[in-house]
């Protein structure tokens, strides 16, 4: 059974200096509550996972959180570049980053052999792509069957992996549906879970099509309202697009991005379950930005 | 441009779409002559029928309007791995002559950090395993480079017969749709060739935005103009859930 955690709590509790997080999301549910706290409590030395790497990344690796980042695509989606992402693996700034970087369908490849407890998976990718030669999560195995040559993917086994959902019960029984792209098998696939989620129920009510981790396969289960935001949460809340727009200027400027880190995420103390400080609710993230 | 994007999926009954432009072109497609197109999105959708253009490959209208939401795992390897889809359709940052695509890092010459691009996505497989490629993007010598600085996505590779060489299904690139013309691979050399122009365009604008002496074929076409059908789609796309986007 998971227990219930303030957020503050869990993320002391099972993030810690150098581990390999994974905090996945395929642009709905991206948990930048839990990230957020992970910079206030500024834990470091990060291997972060992700096959899409957006703006939460962006700002752990500008706060110099991160050395090596695992991943398959990075951008800011519908808008264009991570700039601190670009600006720490361009000039190193604020700390070079390593990268291992592998393309979606190696990725998911990678979080499902994880989640099965196997070494590899397998796939046929990578064929003619440069990106096998750079990295040495890839190779080539030879199929006792058929004797057809197949990419060899290694596992992927985070320490933590961090997800939102919409929904909990008590005993910590989770619930996520929409796009669930690769959570579920990112959650199984690591030692340690962590789930925020929009608001914990009594009952689970039964939804067509929705994932259900059992409580007993998480260690922790935060209740974040809005935890979300600016990506957003099926049947709560909608994407904020203004935010990922308003993003680009701001990420641009190394100080205009440490000047919004301390008045955004430093400054405010974590969210607290029940009402509480409000995390960046969509109006006031859109006020504070048009200044 | 996305007008003959769209028109370049005549006759398809599947496709797997890349955001920006293929999307655009895609559901202009589903809207106007191939309406009863299956949209494919990576983050998982199957059959999306989105009333407005996404704004990204995980909007909620993409899985709203959906026939089925997968995992991306299952998206990957039994929908487009198992070659279930007819179409992949993709943008690029640097196009070489034979269809490949560099989406992960450019050269910025000597003593300067190469720049940083997003990466690969879903294409290298998507380019591997759909029945063929179509791509759509900018004609400007930025674009289509003589060498790639690095391969993303294979498309025909070095030429005739390296698709198979290397296990990959399909036919590969078969047009490449710009603001300029289309680009079609030459059946003996693989090579990208100037085969239809748009009105009012020439060779020399052409061959002078593409980094490579660009081969023109023998006859050109001139694409048909976008009608006002076509036209009065794509507004009414661009134009629908302009509000609600806030």
């Amino acid at each position: 059974m998971a227990d219930i955690r303030t957020l503050h709590d869990a993320v002391a509790e099972l993030v810690h200096d150098g581990d390999t997080v994974a905090m996945e999301g395929f642009t709905h549910l991206i948990p930048f509550a839990a990230a957020h706290e992970i910079i206030r409590q500024g834990i470091t030395d990060l291997t972060l996972v992700r096959m899409t790497p957006d703006v939460i990344y962006d700002q752990l690796i500008g706060m110099g959180l991160v050395k090596k980042l695992v991943f398959s695509w990075g951008g800011n989606p519908g808008v264009g570049s991570l700039h601190r992402f670009r600006d720490a693996v361009e000039n190193g700034w604020p700390r070079p980053l390593e990268l291992d970087e592998h393309s979606h369908a190696g990725m998911a490849n990678r979080y499902v052999a994880g989640a099965s407890r196997l070494p590899f998976a397998v796939l046929r990718g990578y064929r003619g792509s440069d990106l096998a030669t750079r990295t040495d999560t890839v190779a080539s195995v030879t199929c006792p069957f058929t004797g057809e040559e197949l990419a060899a993917v290694a596992a992927l086994n985070p320490d933590v992996t961090v997800i939102h959902a919409q929904r909990a019960d008590h005993e910590g029984n989770v619930q996520l549906w929409g796009l669930t792209g690769v959570q579920k098998e990112a959650a199984l696939a690591a030692s340690r879970v962590l789930v925020t989620v929009e608001e914990i129920v009594d009952r689970l009510d039964a939804r067509p099509g929705a994932v259900v981790l059992p409580g007993w396969t998480i260690d922790a289960v935060a209740r974040v309202p809005g935890g979300a935001h600016p990506s957003y949460a099926s049947g709560y809340s909608v994407r904020d697009n203004d935010f990922y727009q308003a993003w680009d200027p701001i990420s641009r400027d190394r100080d205009a991005f440490a000047a919004w880190m301390r008045e955004h995420v430093l400054d405010r103390t974590a969210p607290a379950p029940d009402g509480g400080e409000p995390h960046g609710t969509p109006g006031e993230a859109e006020g504070a930005l048009s200044q | 441009m996305t007008v003959n994007a769209a028109r370049a999926l005549a006759g398809a009954t599947t496709c797997f779409v890349g955001i920006g432009l293929p999307s655009t072109a895609a559901n202009l497609a589903r809207r106007t002559h191939n309406t009863d197109l299956i949209l494919i999105y990576e983050s998982g959708t199957i059959g999306s029928k989105p009333t407005r253009l996404p704004l990204s490959i995980g909007d909620g209208e993409l899985a709203d309007t959906a026939d089925a939401v997968v995992s991306v795992p299952e998206i990957f390897n039994y929908w487009l791995q198992a070659g279930r889809i007819d179409v992949g359709f993709l943008g690029a940052a640097q196009v070489d002559a034979h269809g490949n695509i560099n989406t992960t890092l450019v050269d910025r010459g000597p003593g300067r950090p190469s720049g940083r691009l997003p990466g690969a996505g879903g294409a290298p497989e998507i380019a591997a395993n759909c029945g063929r490629v179509l791509m759509v993007l900018r004609h400007t010598t930025r674009n289509f480079v003589p060498r790639l600085d690095f391969v993303t996505t294979v498309g025909h590779g070095s030429g005739p017969g390296d698709r198979a060489r290397l296990g990959l299904r399909g036919a590969g690139p078969t047009a490449v749709i710009t603001d300029l013309g289309i680009l079609t691979p030459d059946p003996a050399t693989a090579e990208l060739t100037l085969t239809h122009l748009h009105p009012g365009v020439t060779v020399e604008r052409v061959r002078a935005a593409t980094g490579w002496d660009l081969e023109v074929a023998r006859t050109l076409t001139t694409t048909e103009p976008p009608t006002t059908a076509e036209l009065d789609a794509l507004r009414a796309l661009r134009a629908a859930g302009k509000d609600d986007q806030r």
